[in-house]
């Protein structure tokens, strides 16, 4: 498809930026990556990079991902993102997990837990958000064989924002997989995207 | 064959031209057991080969710009170098699918010492070069200063004699276990006192495929205070009396030995040098010194088995000209 | 081809389009993807080059002298301790005239130990002799190792390509990769006019004495110095192939009438063009610098008239004395009739983020009634000891 990477808009670039929250060695970065190439396969722009740091396999880690209409020139980095993913819940108790998070943004977790209980063990990190709870350890593990929660977590988040058509993270799927492995990663894509109300974070995307 | 034609092929023989790879006059001294050793590698190497020299005497005073006494392609680079810049050199042939070979080149300094790290990568990778150390047993170039391959008790700049001292307190480093233990297709030391044997080895090593090292005691006049006229038979002492073992390497193990029929104490062979001269005071701690260079040459001879009655098949003319080309005795 | 790539994978398509017969590198942060990604092209055989793994730096460089000196286009990258390791064999590449391409994976440098990005590694090296091209996107990373290539191979020279390590080597985005044939016709097959070879058997690499030296000394800052030309006809001429330019030795953006310039290098720029955007008032141009050596003195003068105050910004600083690009732009504008006052700041040191708002606060400091000589930017004391401050 024909891009342009010259355009160069009379007003600023409007960007949607996401937060992912991860441990070290789960796919904290590939998830960025491959959420940076669904909105490619959509024709649109996207840039996704690791927060760099030593941290081995376990550690907290956080990657970004900025979507624009326009190519996408700044290289600072992401301050007050739209979104949050966490991909662990045990991560709700790192101190300053949703900090710089825009106030109407949305948090969307992977957690067995339900909200009331998460809510009630990190007030701090959770009070007056708009927060989804996606089971999608479970979810990957019936699918996938294992509790590998990327997929299920960016297709629920596609859902819930209609950033992008599941289509294109289906496509960035096909990327990077093959087989029996890309069919499974599909099933769980749209198993997935059942299990949140679509569109209820439609408007603070497009805001 | 008859007596008569024998010597004639002989003399035909000798008569043949040898390429000169490294040509004379080049600003050397006189005596000069690298400047030997390095004209001998070239000869038996032959035009189709790349050098490449570390940083060392050898690179000072035969390429003087806008002179140079290399017939051969040749680079310089750094001290510390050599092997890399000759791994770059044959991957680029390998690349290009030729078959010139590959001859680094590089003093004891740039060997033992401050190349030991691009030496042991080298080998490692098992790139098809043949590592040539012309060991005179210290940084010659910068005046005298001791390196790792320094003999123990000997003097130089950096490791003199004095009321405190007996000169270098360490003992000469064992490299040959450190290339050993590369297990690398070939390896053997050499001397520029036995010329045939050297070439053989050389030849030897360009034939293999794969990594090969050559380790060739080379006196120098000046840093071991001999008279340059001297320097064959110093650095044949050195073999007689087990001091430098002469021997070949496949993989680590030692598969051949240069044997000695008549052993030679060391202080034949120390005596002739100034750099020892401080052994030979008489004191008693000269004495326990020269009990400790005695005991480790007889260490050599145990281990290596150096001692033997076999006639010596490799320093003759015979191997060396039946390599060259066709005609065999008898 | 456009593709969603992460910037170290793009640069080693590019270096792979470029036909390297020899890669050589070890392995070190923010430099490890691209030669990862070389590898795996290798194993594919999408690649066929010798790929030699060696035991350091010092080596990795040596192997591509030693490769390049023997007729073949040769490859290496590093960063940080990895640049300042094989800093002796940079000077002598450079000082041999042996044409190589490297890319500076700019990474701050020991002590204090940091993996983050800045550029005082290849600024620690910019006497070596090399060509040091610095990249402000991923796209022109990829464009401007293309030319380096060409830049090298007729000039004699080596060319470093700088790019910020992280901020551009690990951030993944839409990149256009060129097709092999759009290469081809650019990069001719590598020759190299001292060539080691049996047949033709010269020495590389003698003792000179004082007699000669400043002699190749000469030659050699005459051949930089006309580099120029040659990166600025790569620059065009590849925007012929792909459409896109990368700046030359140093390019200029932003309405003509503006009085206030920012000079910058590398992946910095990205961030102000987007803050000119939000931030239109005051006017102000932005000098995207491209060329630190040869530095391009003649085009700094002309793009600084008419300007009453230019910021310098960068990210390294020359210890003991200030910023280095600073020292050297005030230097080039010495003896012009009106030049600006010139502001110099150092910031996004060991990896600092540097937001969209230090566009406003570099222009306000442009207006301070005297222009700030030389200062980090950010420096929170309070972290300090008393004494430190």
């Amino acid at each position: 498809m024909e891009q342009t990477l010259t355009a160069r808009a009379l007003h600023p670039v409007r960007l949607t930026e996401i937060r992912i929250h991860g441990r070290g060695g789960q796919g904290n970065v590939v998830a960025a990556y491959i959420l940076a190439q669904a909105a490619f396969e959509q024709g649109r722009f996207a840039q996704a990079f690791p927060s760099f740091g030593p941290e081995r396999r376990g550690a907290p880690v956080s990657s970004y991902v900025r979507l624009a209409d326009r190519a996408i020139q700044r290289h600072c980095q992401v301050r007050n993102p739209d979104f949050l993913i966490i991909q662990s819940q045990g991560l709700l108790h790192v101190a300053g997990l949703t900090a710089g998070l825009k106030p109407q943004g949305g948090i969307l977790i992977n957690s067995a837990r339900d909200l009331p209980e998460l809510e009630a063990e990190a007030a701090d990190a959770l009070e007056s958000r708009n927060v989804i709870v996606l089971g999608a350890d479970a979810l990957a593990t019936g699918i996938l064989g294992k509790p590998l929660p990327n997929t299920a977590l960016l297709a629920a988040f596609l859902a819930l924002t209609e950033l992008l058509p599941l289509n294109a993270l289906e496509k960035a799927l096909a990327r990077r997989f093959k087989g029996e492995t890309l069919e499974r990663n599909l099933a769980l894509v749209r198993a997935a995207a059942c299990e949140v109300p679509a569109g209820l974070w439609r408007e603070v995307a497009h805001a | 064959m008859a007596a008569d034609e024998k010597a004639s092929l002989f003399e035909l023989r000798r008569a043949q031209p040898a390429f000169r790879g490294l040509e004379a006059g080049h600003l050397a001294c006189q005596g000069c057991g690298q400047a030997l050793g390095a004209r001998l590698v070239t000869e038996a190497a032959g035009p189709d080969v790349i050098v490449a020299n570390a940083t060392g005497c050898l690179e000072v005073f035969t390429t003087a710009w806008p002179r140079t006494a290399w017939r051969v392609p040749w680079i310089h680079s750094l001290f510390e170098n050599a092997p890399a810049i000759a791994s770059g050199i044959e991957a680029a042939l390998k690349a290009q699918g030729r078959l010139t070979k590959v001859v680094a080149m590089g003093g004891d300094g740039g060997t033992f010492d401050i190349g030991l790290q691009a030496l042991s990568g080298m080998l490692e990778r098992n790139h098809n070069v043949l590592y040539v150390c012309f060991d005179n047993e210290a940084y010659m170039n910068t005046g005298i200063q001791r390196s790792s391959s320094t003999p123990h008790a000997a003097m130089t700049t950096t490791s003199p004699a004095g009321k405190a001292r007996m000169g270098k307190r360490h003992l000469k480093k064992d490299l040959l276990s450190i290339i050993a233990a590369h297990h690398i297709p070939y390896a053997a030391t050499a001397s520029v006192a036995y010329p045939s044997d050297l070439r053989k080895k050389v030849r030897r090593g360009l034939e293999i495929e794969g990594a090969a090292f050559l380790l060739v005691h080379s006196p120098c006049p000046l840093g071991w205070g001999h008279d340059g006229a001297l320097t064959v038979e110093v650095a044949r002492l050195a073999v007689e009396t087990g001091v430098f073992p002469m021997l070949e390497m496949e993989r680590g193990d030692v598969v051949a030995v240069m044997q000695i029929r008549n052993v030679r104490p060391v202080t034949d062979y120390l005596k002739l040098q100034d750099r020892f001269s401080h052994l030979f005071d008489e004191s008693p701690e000269a004495r326990v010194e020269l009990e400790h260079l005695q005991a480790l040459a007889d260490h050599h001879i145990e281990v290596y088995g150096l001692r033997g009655t076999s006639p010596d098949p490799r320093d003759s003319e015979g191997a060396d000209t039946v390599r060259r080309g066709g005609l065999r005795w008898g | 081809m456009l593709e969603a790539l992460e910037g170290s994978a793009a640069i080693a398509k590019a270096v792979a389009l470029c036909r390297p017969q020899v890669l050589s590198a070890y392995p070190i942060t923010p430099q490890t993807h691209i030669v990862e990604n070389l590898a795996s092209l290798v194993a594919d055989g999408q690649l066929r080059a010798e790929m030699v793994s060696v035991e350091s730096e010092f080596s990795a460089a040596s192997v591509v002298l030693g490769a390049a000196a023997c007729g073949s286009r040769a490859y290496t990258a590093s960063s940080a301790q990895g640049i300042l390791l094989m800093t002796e064999v940079l000077y002598n590449v450079a000082g041999l005239r042996v044409p190589v391409v490297l890319t500076c994976a700019n990474r701050a440098i020991s002590a204090p130990v940091s993996a983050w990005n800045d550029q005082q590694d290849s600024m620690s090296v910019r006497d070596a002799g090399w060509i040091q091209l610095y990249c402000a996107s991923n796209q022109e990373a990829v464009d401007t190792t293309i030319q380096a290539f060409r830049i090298a191979e007729r000039c004699e020279l080596p060319v470093m390509v700088c790019v910020d390590g992280y901020i551009l080597t690990h951030t993944l985005e839409p990149i256009d990769i060129p097709t092999q044939e759009q290469v081809d016709a650019f990069l001719p097959p590598y020759r190299f006019s001292r060539m080691l070879d049996p047949l033709r058997p010269i020495s590389i690499g003698n003792l000179v004495t004082p007699e000669y030296y400043a002699e190749a000394r000469y030659a050699h800052h005459q051949a930089l110095l006309r580099a120029k030309d040659e990166i600025e006809a790569a620059d065009r001429d590849w925007a012929k192939v792909c459409g896109r330019r990368s700046g030359g030795l140093l390019s200029v953006e932003g309405p003509d009438d503006a009085r206030i310039g920012i000079l910058t290098i590398g992946s910095v720029l990205g961030t102000l063009a987007d803050a000119r955007e939000e931030y239109p008032d005051p006017p102000a141009k932005l000098l995207k610098l491209r060329s630190m050596r040869p530095f391009p003195a003649d085009a700094i003068r002309h793009a600084c008239r008419g300007l009453s105050d230019l910021v310098v910004l960068e990210r390294a600083l020359s210890m003991g004395s200030g910023g280095i690009i600073g020292a050297e732009v005030r230097s080039a504008l010495f003896g012009e009739p009106n030049p600006p006052r010139v502001h110099n700041f150092a910031a996004g040191l060991g990896g600092r983020d540097m937001p969209l708002e230090i566009y406003p606060r570099l222009l306000k400091a442009a207006e301070a009634p005297e222009p700030t000589r030389f200062a980090i930017m950010d420096v929170e004391l309070q972290k300090l000891p008393e004494t430190e401050r």
